[in-house]
């Protein structure tokens, strides 16, 4: 695919998160937070960053993949794998509902195209990665192979029984990302269970880390995945600590964790989309 | 006692399962280049040394991190692998189970959960290790192929079988000696019952450890007029119902023979194929609701309930309530 321009990419973004708040509004479930939250990341990664092929096969062969490990901010990525060329974005409007390809967390049961594992039981996206990773490497495919994960979801004991084989088998084709949005279903992960340094942990696995600060700032995402391929392919994983704010692009919606799972009302969802510009067209 | 029976199976030799795994593996890496090999730190118990050996650039070693192995084979499978993984059936199925439900079953992936150290057979380690779910766990995931051979040449059959089929594969084995007394080389056919002796007066269903223990007992019930069929049941999921129903029509009864507990099991399996189909007494013979403990294999199996006698015992029960 042609690498859409940093004014571009803002632009789809704009209309990404407008899919996102009218598919969870229309079945009043799904997860918007971290989906808003990793707008720039996934435009970003699918617009401009990922050698990828949107009619769908399952192998990848000689494409970058793509593993979404907390599968519960689907509406992003459905969005983005729609607006990408994957499947009509009018599809978009059977989310969460009966006889859709669309489930609530991504699957493969349904043969969506794009997705190539199931997810949502939080900490088995890396593992599975690593797989995808070590399979391109026997088949001499030097493609890279992306995750990305919760920051809550690092308390999951699998994520470091990944990390630490990542490292030690030198899976240096492997770029993890980590939403560090800081908030998980019952609070703050301070609160909750406090992550304290990501960066020095997994450095301490043998993993180069690289800092996205402004994961909502769409230059900076892009020069993070930039600097995260830079440092691939040098014997080590790579771990891009995406620094996010959960909502960002509603200003009710940011910053907080409240809107975790929670889909907007009527009212709501008018007044987040007068704050998003129609770009592409609502499916 | 074997050796004064008019057996209709018998043997030369005796090995392990799980040595039938590993030369199985070994075959299936030699004829198919996709064929890819993981363990989590049970190289020589998995009997996997000389496929790591042969191939090494196609194994993969996970340390004692056995989600992380399930969700790796996964990942494999998308590249086009065909990976089997090996650890002993408690770590590959109840440790595991949601990795296994998300990454493999429901994602549909093409992995080979190879699962060594299965029942009370495991012996003196304990109940810690001997599983007695394991066959429940698996056969209740949609998309999962569950297959319990006897010996070592049915499980290198199987092992090799496994490997040309497309979609996941629970495959149980175990780690005592014992005897080999189906043929070399012989075609394993996943979900075909194999009837191995004819009988009329009750149906013995038996998998893994325990169809020897039913060639046995076969011949006991004869030396007392019982006239006895055999079924080896190596594939618990999908179930033979054919089969199954065919000869159940004839003797009119059924046992069911297992290294399982008794929830979950093939007896259940069974149990639910005549109930739905052909009603008819049944008993079974497995563990009744508890944990194991150590021991040598024949004693547990006797402690148990799990040997020759006590199927004899079944059958005789059974007879009672035709």
């Amino acid at each position: 695919m042609e690498k859409q321009s940093i004014e571009q990419l803002q632009k789809i973004a704009s209309q990404v998160r407008r899919d996102i708040l009218r598919m969870v509004h229309a079945v009043q479930s799904g997860h918007p937070g971290a989906s808003l939250g990793c707008t720039e990341f996934f435009v970003a990664l699918y617009f401009n960053q990922l050698n990828h092929n949107p009619d769908f096969k399952m192998d990848g062969k000689g494409e970058d993949l793509f593993f979404l490990s907390n599968g519960h901010i689907s509406p992003v990525w459905y969005s983005v794998l729609s607006r990408s060329g994957y499947f009509s974005p009018e599809e978009m409007s059977t989310f969460r509902k009966l006889n859709s390809r669309l489930q609530g967390h991504p699957a493969t049961e349904e043969g969506l195209p794009g997705i190539r594992i199931a997810s949502g039981s939080l900490g088995q996206g890396m593992s599975v990665a690593i797989g995808a990773a070590q399979a391109k490497k026997i088949n001499g495919d030097d493609s890279t192979v992306y995750v990305l994960m919760g920051d809550g979801e690092q308390e999951e004991g699998q994520v470091w029984e990944a990390a630490m084989y990542a490292a030690h088998w030198k899976v240096d084709n492997l770029i993890a990302t980590i939403d560090l949005n800081r908030q998980q279903i019952d609070g703050p992960t301070k609160e909750i269970m406090d992550l304290i340094d990501l960066r020095a942990k997994y450095e301490a696995f043998g993993w180069e880390v690289v800092d996205t600060l402004e994961g909502n700032n769409m230059s900076s995402v892009l020069e993070g995945l930039e600097k995260a391929k830079y440092m691939s392919s040098q014997g080590k994983p790579v771990l891009n600590l995406l620094h996010t704010e959960m909502g960002y692009g509603v200003d009710f919606m940011v910053g907080t964790h409240k809107w975790h799972g929670v889909a907007p009302n009527d009212e709501q969802l008018a007044d987040a989309l007068g704050q998003l510009a129609e770009t592409l067209g609502d499916y | 006692m074997e050796n004064t029976l008019d057996l209709k199976f018998t043997y030369t030799d005796k090995k392990d399962t799980r040595s039938g795994f590993g030369d199985g593996l070994l075959e299936a890496g030699r004829r198919n280049p996709n064929v890819v090999g993981l363990c989590a730190d049970l190289i020589g118990s998995l009997k996997m040394g000389a496929f790591q050996k042969e191939f090494p650039e196609r194994f993969f070693q996970t340390g004692i991190a056995e989600a992380n192995m399930m969700g790796i084979a996964a990942g494999l499978t998308i590249g086009g692998k065909i990976p089997f993984t090996g650890t002993f059936a408690n770590f590959s199925t109840g440790r595991v189970y949601d990795q296994i439900r998300q990454s493999i079953a429901y994602s549909g992936k093409n992995v080979k959960i190879c699962a060594s150290h299965a029942g009370l057979t495991l012996g003196e380690d304990g109940a810690t290790h001997q599983i007695l779910e394991d066959l429940g766990m698996m056969k209740m995931l949609p998309h999962m192929t569950v297959i319990n051979p006897c010996d070592y040449n049915q499980t290198k059959a199987a092992t090799l079988a496994i490997a040309e089929h497309e979609g996941p594969v629970y495959l149980r084995f175990g780690r005592p000696v014992w005897p080999i007394f189906t043929p070399a080389n012989q075609k394993f056919e996943i979900g075909k019952a194999w009837k191995m002796i004819d009988g009329k007066d009750v149906t013995i269903f038996a998998t893994g450890h325990l169809v020897w223990e039913a060639v046995i007992a076969e011949a006991m019930l004869r030396e007392e007029g019982i006239s006895a069929e055999v079924i080896n049941i190596h594939t618990i999921k999908p179930l033979d119902t054919e089969a199954i129903l065919d000869s159940v029509a004839k003797t009119g009864c059924a046992v069911s023979a297992e290294e399982h507990q008794y929830n979950g099991g093939l007896g259940d399996s069974i149990a639910q194929t005549l109930a739905r189909h052909h009603p008819a007494p049944m008993e079974y013979v497995g563990v009744d609701d508890s944990f194991g403990e150590s021991g040598t294999p024949t004693q547990l199996l006797e402690k148990y309930g799990l040997n020759a006698a006590n199927i004899v015992k079944a059958v005789k029960k059974v007879l009672e309530r035709k």
